[in-house]
């Protein structure tokens, strides 16, 4: 008897303790900067896309969202012809963005899209590209790669030395 | 003449505020459990989503109406409407203040509690009429536990009647002037809120609809505005618990500086905002161990009661 006289007393002061609630729409929490939400795509310092077109990220997809096409451009630099992703499949794991060689794809806080329609779901290449470097700053593949595209040969890259020329590799 | 149309005032005033307060309730329990589980309840829809109420109308208006094929059509429609006018009947000998009451009857409380217990008739017919399993489980464990617990309401309530010498509910409140019953009546006042919350099968005691385990209980196969009268009746039910305990304990419309009436509102208030707060903190017990609170241990304390009154009563005069 006293237990529940005791239990009402405690029940009734929750009244003036601080609510749990966080009354979304109007105030939000703040999320980490690594929060797994809406995928983008980000360019390079340059401006230039940073997908190479590799299909790592949509191998790596779980849910198998990503659908995307290489192409090459007049350079011999690859990138995407269509990117497309279907949110309404994507688990927002973030293995995309891990597998990426080149940190094109990435995840970010933000997961306020909902849609009507199912088919607006189906983020397309220019629905995904933003015009920024995302997390990473700094990051150009091709000028840390050693991989040769007009204007840039082999060898040409930051803090790589020039190939060997096997033939006047001498024992 | 002017008699009569002050009773239909009295009449339709207290149907539109009853009807309108149990509809509230319903706001205003969500509001209040959510409080007091550290929620803040709806909140959204119109001010303090006071309009909830509102939406949950139009849900349950336009909800499709539906009688299963299997059940017994003529009493699963009549089943609603039953607890409705024997809770709506039961209101019309209670004296919210003096001059305010439609039927001024000398066995007021009597009346009240016969209807009150003719309410169990609503919630078996559901059962039995739905023809499932869960509604029958869920009707039968009802009307165990309202006829058991209706037996010391009573009883329960005859000290009050001892110490006022009246059934009718005004002389009742009148002979409080002194001291409320709630003083001398301590052990009454206690016995009639458990007995009352069993009634109203409210959550301590709501095993009759014991979700998690009956799924709705009697009223599973109800939807629409049919399952909406069987919540209604619930409500109102509380209200009736409240106001005659307001009534029979604590003073009626008794009360310094406010008009009586006033006086009677918020004591019901605060007397169904403690149903609320006792749903809020109490866990369901098991079946028997209903059974054996009820006649082991509250029969013979309200007997006690009853013996331990009638004695003083007695000597004092």
């Amino acid at each position: 008897m006293l237990s529940v006289i005791r239990t009402l007393w405690h029940v009734f002061l929750h009244l003036f303790s601080k609510r749990v609630t966080v009354q979304y729409p109007d105030e939000r929490r703040p999320l980490p900067p690594r929060w797994r939400g809406r995928i983008i795509l980000s360019r390079d310092p340059d401006g230039q896309e940073r997908c190479v077109a590799c299909h790592l990220c949509s191998i790596a997809c779980p849910v198998g969202c990503i659908a995307l096409q290489a192409t090459q451009d007049e350079h011999g630099r690859r990138y995407p012809e269509f990117f497309r992703i279907n949110f309404s499949r994507c688990i927002f794991c973030g293995f995309c963005e891990e597998a990426c060689p080149t940190y094109a794809i990435q995840l970010t806080p933000d997961y306020e899209m909902s849609e009507y329609k199912r088919p607006n779901m189906v983020y397309e290449k220019e629905d995904l590209t933003i015009n920024g470097q995302g997390k990473y700053h700094g990051y150009n593949f091709y000028r840390v790669a050693g991989l040769a595209i007009n204007g840039k040969d082999k060898g040409e890259a930051e803090n790589e030395r020039p190939p060997v020329d096997v033939r006047s590799l001498m024992p | 003449m002017s008699e009569t149309i002050r009773y239909i005032i009295i009449i339709v005033g207290l149907l539109a505020v009853l009807l309108t307060v149990a509809g509230g309730l319903t706001w205003i329990e969500r509001r209040l459990l959510g409080l007091w589980q550290e929620r803040y309840g709806p909140n959204r829809v119109g001010p303090f989503g006071l309009l909830q109420v509102v939406a949950d109308m139009i849900k349950l208006f336009t909800k499709e109406d539906w009688i299963p094929p299997f059940a017994d059509k003529t009493v699963f429609v009549l089943a609603p409407a039953v607890i409705i006018i024997t809770t709506l009947m039961s209101f019309t000998v209670i004296t919210f203040a003096p001059g305010i009451v439609v039927a001024d009857l000398n066995i007021g409380l009597l009346f009240l509690l016969g209807m009150s217990s003719m309410s169990v008739y609503s919630i078996a017919l559901a059962g039995w009429s739905s023809n499932n399993k869960y509604s029958l489980l869920g009707s039968m464990r009802a009307m165990g536990q309202m006829i058991s617990y209706e037996v010391f309401m009573g009883l329960s309530l005859m000290g009050v009647v001892m110490l006022a010498g009246s059934f009718n509910l005004g002389d009742i409140v009148k002979s409080q002037k002194g001291m409320w019953f709630c003083v001398p009546q301590i052990l009454g006042l206690i016995i009639f809120f458990i007995a009352g919350l069993a009634e109203t099968r409210r959550i301590p005691f709501d095993l009759p609809e014991a979700e998690n385990e009956l799924v709705a209980g009697y009223h599973t196969e109800y939807s629409g505005m049919k399952f909406a009268m069987f919540f209604l009746g619930e409500y109102i039910g509380i209200i009736l618990i409240s106001a005659l305990m307001v009534t029979m304990f604590f003073g009626g419309w008794l009360g310094p500086w406010l008009p009586p009436l006033m006086w009677f509102i918020v004591k019901t208030c605060m007397v169904i905002a403690f149903f609320i707060l006792i749903r809020g903190s109490l866990p369901r017990p098991r079946y028997d161990q209903l059974m054996a609170l009820g006649w082991k241990l509250m029969l013979p304390l309200a007997l006690l009661n009853l013996v331990v009154t009638g004695a003083i009563v007695l000597a004092r005069r």
